[in-house]
């Protein structure tokens, strides 16, 4: 879909990059061998991640955000709001209350890895 | 510094000086793999005799952690007249050669990619003997002794756990899940009692040469130290050393049992399934580090490459399967 607030054209960033990893995986993976032909995978698999980052990152933000000011108890920016809580647990200050803290973190996990490799997640049928 | 450029020509003036014999060079290629040291395969006709197949293996740019490659070599040699399998080592890189710190080894034939390795049919045979395999050689590298060994760093637990800690408030990306990871560590840390063993460091799938016979050669000797020997057990049951095959703990082609019972067999040290589990936990938490570290590597200039910007976001999965070992 079309984004409502942007001046630029499209293609959007997003579909740019769909268009240079599928330049990647149709004509320099078959044309390359060894360590190029590697790289060139690793190259879409990375044009992959930004692909969902942007799609993503917007909401996965918003939700995070949301978690660590109802964990935490304050608000704050995602990164000084995580650094608080990296913090505290180095310090012990979470080893009584384990429960409240580990469904929190593994929600951000799992929102990092929707974006770099959805498909390290367990299926429905594998959870 | 001048960048340095490895060519045939380099190659056989390095060859003709350290065999004492003029040397000529075909086949030169650069290997893919081994995202954090560039190794090099070639060729080299040395005198009358028969072509030497052999490997170079360097440091692309400053070291990033890990012995130098003096010590490496030094420890291939005390490893191969321990009766470990590895590739003899033929000559250390001098000043003189001008690329750069490495060595040089033979090139033994076989496979490394896991995924060939734990799938291919040509393998099946082998994978029936890799676990009992592991035990066996980590036995014998934990038996070597320490006298023979170049000069190595003690690196137990907590001594990891603390370096941790500081190399990643170093990036000062903050990771509740690896802190999450360290405290318990931290807490239910080995003391040891036992007198240090020599530490593989990297003993994994993706470190062994197999062939139909199963494991010719273990590489990358990179993250050697002594410590504590379980260390290499745990290592090797780390999910990401599985490569999808999640339910065989060992190397994705092997159980627990069968593993921790051929080493006790020839080391005749009992390893129990909670010590492993420690050291798998470590695993875990050290492969994320390291994956971030790579990830660093790139972004601070020190080797610019596609294959480490990518490993930085790999550190997801490893915090991952942390939260997942946490909890079980």
């Amino acid at each position: 879909m079309p984004d409502p607030d942007t001046l630029h054209d499209r293609p959007s960033a997003a579909e740019l990059v769909i268009a240079v990893r599928e330049y990647l995986e149709q004509d320099v993976m078959p044309a390359t061998e060894g360590r190029i032909a590697f790289h060139a995978r690793v190259a879409a698999n990375v044009l992959g991640i930004v692909e969902r980052e942007l799609i993503l990152g917007a909401t996965q933000a918003a939700e995070e955000r949301a978690r660590l000011v109802e964990l935490l108890g304050h608000e704050g920016t995602i990164r000084d709001l995580t650094i608080e809580l990296a913090k505290s647990i180095r310090a012990g200050d979470w080893d009584s209350r384990q429960a409240e803290v580990l469904p929190c973190v593994r929600a951000a996990v799992r929102a990092k890895l929707e974006v770099a490799n959805p498909n390290y997640l367990p299926t429905e049928e594998e959870k | 510094m001048a960048r340095i450029r490895i060519d045939e020509e380099h190659c056989a003036a390095a060859c003709s000086r350290h065999f004492g014999s003029d040397a000529t060079i075909a086949n030169l290629r650069r290997l893919s793999g081994g995202a954090s040291r560039e190794t090099w395969s070639f060729d080299a006709m040395v005198a009358d005799g028969p072509p030497q197949e052999l490997v170079l293996r360097r440091d692309p740019g400053s070291s990033i952690g890990g012995t130098d490659r003096s010590t490496e070599f030094h420890l291939l040699r005390a490893a191969h007249s321990a009766g470990v399998p590895v590739p003899e080592v033929r000559f250390l890189l001098s000043e003189a050669d001008g690329m750069g710190a490495g060595f040089v080894m033979e090139r033994i034939a076989g496979e490394t990619i896991p995924r060939k390795i734990l799938r291919d049919e040509q393998y099946e045979r082998a994978r029936g003997l890799l676990t009992s395999q592991c035990g066996e050689i980590a036995a014998q590298i934990h038996a070597i002794s320490l006298d023979d060994l170049p000069a190595l760093p003690v690196q137990n637990a907590r001594t990891q756990i603390n370096q941790y800690r500081a190399v990643l408030d170093g990036f000062g990306e903050p990771h509740p899940a690896f802190e999450l990871g360290l405290r318990w560590l931290d807490e239910r840390a080995p003391t040891n009692a036992e007198e240090p063993r020599l530490v593989h460091g990297d003993f994994r799938n993706g470190n062994f040469i197999v062939d139909e016979n199963g494991i010719k050669s273990v590489l990358d000797w990179d993250l050697a130290h002594l410590g504590d020997p379980v260390e290499d057990l745990g290592w090797l049951c780390v999910k990401s050393w599985r490569f999808g095959n999640s339910d065989l703990p060992v190397g994705g082609f092997g159980t627990a049992k069968e593993l921790l019972d051929t080493y006790a067999a020839i080391s005749e040290t009992a390893v129990d399934e909670e010590q492993l589990r420690y050291w798998e936990v470590f695993g875990t938490l050290k492969w994320g580090v390291i994956c971030e570290l790579q990830g660093f590597t790139h972004l601070n200039g020190l080797v610019r490459s596609v294959e480490l910007a990518a490993l930085g976001r790999r550190v997801a999965e490893m915090e991952w399967d942390l939260l997942e070992l946490l909890d079980a």
